[in-house]
């Protein structure tokens, strides 16, 4: 394939487990991907899939004492997890900043937005505070919160759930981010709110040209908001592609599972296809197909060793030594 | 699917609604920490609602946070009293002098909770969580032990495997089946589901709810379904309810309803769900905002702070929730209800308000 894409983020062969005198959790167990300049790279899985902890790596915001990590993360030319502690400090909410699903947690809930936002800036900028006050106000409406010059000076318990995301959203562009990680930044809100928030992300994302990394255990919001999307499931990626080739024709089992027990409007009546099982426990590293004990297609070579992550297309990628087999039945119940 | 409704209707004649609802309220104080401060304006959780439930059917209710439909809940089951209204059990007034006891209505309505570690005593075995309650109602010990054992099975857990075990060795989705099994192991007629599917994975979510469409054939149940989550509401119920801020604004069988809702609050909310197809994503969203406060709910009809076709009136007068045309629906909304005062009142011009996108 020749390369004239514009890497931004390379993640190779990332591992992270925890380690505690009770038990070792190996919740990464080998992921690479690439995110291109402008890329919005949708993070699909349940809980315990290692969904969190890998854009956790990407600013290397783990516990110290317990998580060890190994793989390199390049962002831009530089490994993050080599990085000496004082540049890690920079690159966090400057090069590269988060939004989390709970904003009334993440924000300092005796500081007013205003106040958080300038602080940040002055920081990595070292600009003057006036200054930052006129760019925070500029932030606020660019995430369209109304009478922003009031609700500079707010404090986040004053705010509704979907205002203080959005402050979030100010908070986290504050110093032109190259990469935008974002946590299951709705899973919080209500309905009517969740498509608001996700909009502006949208929006924010194609006038400012963002990149971003979206993680989310909910199929519909991923395809609202990603181009590309990778599924993990038990610490790795078991298949990514673009958005609608992996929505509408699914490779993998547990992809083709995820999606067929996603109750949507055409399920009433019909009774669901539940994956049986249930999610794997991590306290040994993988030495199989970690969904081969749920996988109805389930055959000796899966048990044999952990399938690799082998290409279907120049962009797609499969975790399953069925993946050709896979295909031609998945493009035949496609059509 | 009303095939099934009618069903039951015409074999159990008279046809009595299981559950009468009327006219029920709850506001909760709010203390303010110092009495010079003065008394503050209550939370309106439930402000006056009535509904009934039919024999073998299930009722969603849905609405977003702070819309009382947890509240509605508790007070069903009276985890709190209410301030006002009646709840009917199959003709008989819960409470009260000469009504049917608490304790016993508790036997006949069971409720299942969103978090199922919480809702579980950690240091139970799972058979004795599940006898508590039959013990507690004074069937003998081994008896009890039976009916767990029994019910184990019935949720799909083997009980050889399961009964000595603690709620700290079960994943989330074999927690919530044992929350079933609790509920069920009195024998109840009406099963309350608070958000029982909620904390739990697609894959695992979509067993449980399989598992509650069994249970409710098998047990011939009755369920009230509360969640937030529109598609799993759809799939699970024969009439659903569409809540905000502690009112009724529109209730209805579920297909007439998701498919042609008719308050611009169920539209806005059906709009809002995510889309499931690549090619078709959100480009506005309905409505903007977060709802209001329930300390403070606006007047007239509670929605019209958010909603596009508001008029002076919507702000003057409580739209009462009445029946539209013909079916069960009932709406609250000044645009189907005629010489309401709205200009657009009247089925037909209401009609060809749409929502942009």
């Amino acid at each position: 394939m020749p390369d004239d894409r514009d890497i931004l983020l390379d993640v190779r062969d990332l591992h992270v487990k925890f380690v505690s005198r009770e038990r070792t959790v190996h919740a990464v167990n080998g992921v690479s991907f690439e995110l291109e300049r402008g890329e919005v790279l949708g993070i699909l899985g349940e809980s315990g899939s290692g969904k969190s902890v890998t854009l956790r790596s990407i600013q290397k915001l783990l516990p110290p004492r317990n998580a060890v990590l190994s793989g390199s993360i390049w962002l831009d030319g530089e490994d993050v997890l080599t990085m000496p502690r004082k540049q890690l400090a920079e690159l966090r909410g400057s090069d590269v900043s988060m939004i989390f699903q709970e904003p009334a947690t993440a924000f300092d809930p005796v500081y007013t937005i205003g106040d958080q936002i300038c602080e940040t800036i002055v920081h990595h900028e070292g600009i003057s505070q006036s200054e930052a006050r006129a760019r925070a106000l500029e932030l606020l409406e660019l995430v369209r919160i109304p009478s922003a010059k009031q609700r500079l000076d707010t404090y986040p318990h004053e705010m509704s759930g979907g205002m203080r995301q959005r402050a979030m959203i100010a908070l986290a562009l504050s110093c032109r981010p190259k990469l935008l990680l974002a946590d299951e930044p709705t899973t919080a809100l209500d309905a009517t709110v969740q498509i608001q928030v996700l909009l502006l992300l949208a929006q924010l994302q194609e006038e400012l040209g963002l990149s971003i990394i979206f993680v989310t255990h909910d199929v519909g919001v991923a395809i609202e908001v990603s181009s590309r999307l990778a599924v993990m499931y038990g610490g790795q990626i078991v298949e990514t592609g673009p958005l609608a080739e992996v929505v509408q024709s699914p490779v993998h089992p547990y992809t083709q599972g995820l999606l067929a027990s996603t109750i949507h409007s055409a399920s009433r009546g019909h009774r669901l296809e539940a994956i049986p099982g249930s999610p794997p426990n991590l306290e040994a590293p993988p030495t199989k197909c970690t969904f081969a004990p749920r996988c109805p297609y389930v055959e000796a070579a899966c048990t044999a060793a952990v399938p690799q992550l082998e290409p279907l297309s120049d962009h797609r990628a499969v975790r399953c030594i069925r993946s050709e087999v896979g295909q031609a039945s998945a493009a035949f119940a496609g059509n | 699917m009303p095939a099934i409704n009618s069903q039951n209707a015409n074999t159990e004649t008279p046809q009595r609604p299981l559950l009468q609802v009327q006219n029920l309220r709850k506001y909760f104080s709010t203390k303010r920490a110092l009495p010079a401060f003065g008394e503050s304006p209550p939370v309106r959780a439930v402000d006056g609602i009535s509904f009934d439930v039919q024999k073998g059917e299930t009722l969603g209710v849905v609405g977003e946070s702070g819309c009382g439909k947890s509240t509605m809940a508790r007070l069903l089951i009276r985890l709190i009293d209410p301030d006002e209204g009646t709840v009917i059990l199959d003709g008989k007034t819960i409470g009260g002098p000469g009504g049917l006891p608490i304790r016993e209505m508790r036997s006949r309505v069971q409720m299942v909770f969103q978090d199922s570690y919480a809702s579980l005593n950690p240091r139970l075995p799972i058979e004795e969580s599940i006898a508590f309650g039959p013990i507690s109602a004074g069937v003998p010990h081994d008896e009890a032990n039976e009916r767990a054992i029994a019910i184990l099975a019935k949720v799909g857990l083997e009980p050889r495997l399961f009964v000595h075990r603690y709620p700290h060795e079960l994943s989330g989705g074999q927690r919530q089946r044992v929350n079933i099994a609790r509920a069920l192991a009195l024998d109840p007629r009406l099963l309350i589901l608070d958000e029982a599917v909620s904390a739990l994975d697609k894959s695992v979510e979509a067993q449980v709810l399989n598992l509650l469409s069994d249970l409710r054939k098998q047990l011939d149940l009755t369920y009230i379904f509360i969640s937030h989550d529109l598609n799993v509401v759809r799939y699970i119920s024969d009439k659903v309810m569409v809540m905000y801020l502690g009112e009724i604004v529109e209730i209805g069988d579920v297909e007439q309803v998701y498919e042609d809702p008719r308050h611009p609050y169920t539209k806005a909310l059906l709009m809002a769900q995510p889309t499931m197809d690549p090619n078709r994503r959100t480009k506005e969203a309905p409505i903007t905002g977060d709802p209001p406060n329930p300390i403070r709910p606006p007047s007239g009809c509670r929605f019209h702070t958010r909603c596009p076709f508001a008029e002076p009136v919507c702000a003057e007068k409580v739209p009462p929730l009445i029946r539209d045309g013909e079916g069960t629906r009932r709406v609250a909304c000044h645009l189907w209800q005629e010489k309401s005062g709205h200009s657009k009142a009247g089925s037909d011009m209401a009609k060809e308000l749409s929502y942009a996108g």
